[in-house]
């Protein structure tokens, strides 16, 4: 692998993981929500 | 829960509440926030990947710093928040620093183990080796060690202010942690390059590098800012969940008890 595939690797797995990793979040987070009333999403 | 949290996330009301409240953890804070970092990465990977000249030594394979040192600093800030939202529960009982330090905790165990990755892939061409154990390495790899430690007394099962003091002990360790890993290259012999932010104060890079690493490091901090705060909503709504399901079976056991009784009738 050249110096290109090294640089390749780590900016792949970075973008993936925090992509994935975001979009757990995002999914959760809308998940969680439809399970809790109103006004226990203090900061809305 | 011991005290009532004194502040919340930045939020707005930004779209109309449906008959059950709006679905999800954004807001138009968050948006903002998050279009400024997509913006800000947008063209923090220009400068890194097509502007910025390769290194004299070390080739195109530089490029892997200018996400490296960045994502470090993500790791570094986050273990910075859970240390001082584990005092601050430690010592008033905070329950909103007890969920800051929790979702600022996972954040930094996602940019710790993307550390070790990024610098595995750096190591190679650069070492020749994917790893060694050096100074560095090693204790960012205990590092990442004490955060899943954390996050795993944070999943025993126990009622929420003794698992939060549990939690908030491991806590309070990883800043000194932290201070270990980033002295470790003065303190041992190390493979690893010497401090490199404070060493570029007086730069000895070409001001192109330079610049993409700086810029680098502030959208980094703008997108961790982005992820902290869904993730914090998400913890509060965890936490609020669970105590409504405890109070649902306190309840509902309650009732049994109840119900039991009347059917034995008076004795």
């Amino acid at each position: 692998m050249n110096d290109w595939g090294y640089v390749a690797l780590a900016w792949g797995v970075t973008a993936a993981v925090l992509v994935a990793y975001a979009l757990w979040v995002i999914l959760r987070g809308r998940a969680m929500s439809r399970r809790l009333p109103p006004e226990d999403r203090r900061w809305m | 829960m011991t005290s009532v949290p004194t502040a919340t996330a930045p939020s707005a009301p930004d779209t109309a509440p449906t008959a059950t409240g709006r679905i999800g953890t954004g807001s138009r804070g968050t948006r903002i926030l998050g279009l400024v970092a997509l913006v800000g990465i947008a063209v923090a990977t220009y400068l890194a990947l097509v502007s910025s000249p390769p290194d004299e030594n070390m080739g195109d394979s530089v490029r892997i710093i200018y996400i490296h040192v960045p994502i470090v600093v993500v790791a570094y800030v986050g273990c910075l928040i859970t240390t001082l939202g584990s005092v601050m529960v430690l010592w008033k009982k905070s329950v909103w620093w007890d969920v800051t330090a929790a979702a600022s905790a996972e954040i930094a165990m996602v940019t710790t183990a993307l550390t070790l990755v990024i610098g595995m892939a750096w190591a190679r061409p650069t070492w020749g080796v994917w790893w060694v154990w050096d100074a560095r390495l090693t204790s960012t790899a205990m590092l990442l060690l004490l955060l899943l430690g954390y996050l795993a007394v944070r999943r025993i099962p126990a009622e929420t202010s003794t698992r939060s003091r549990r939690a908030a002990i491991v806590g309070v360790l990883l800043l000194p942690n932290v201070i270990v890993v980033n002295r470790s290259v003065t303190w041992w012999r190390s493979l690893h390059q010497d401090t490199t932010i404070l060493n570029t104060l007086q730069p000895k890079i070409h001001d192109q590098m330079a610049f993409a690493l700086y810029f680098a490091i502030p959208v980094a901090l703008v997108m961790f800012a982005w992820l902290l705060v869904h993730r914090w909503r998400l913890a509060w709504m965890e936490q609020q969940l669970e105590d409504r399901e405890l109070d649902q079976a306190i309840s509902d056991r309650r009732a049994e008890a109840a119900s039991g009784r009347a059917e034995d009738g008076p004795r």
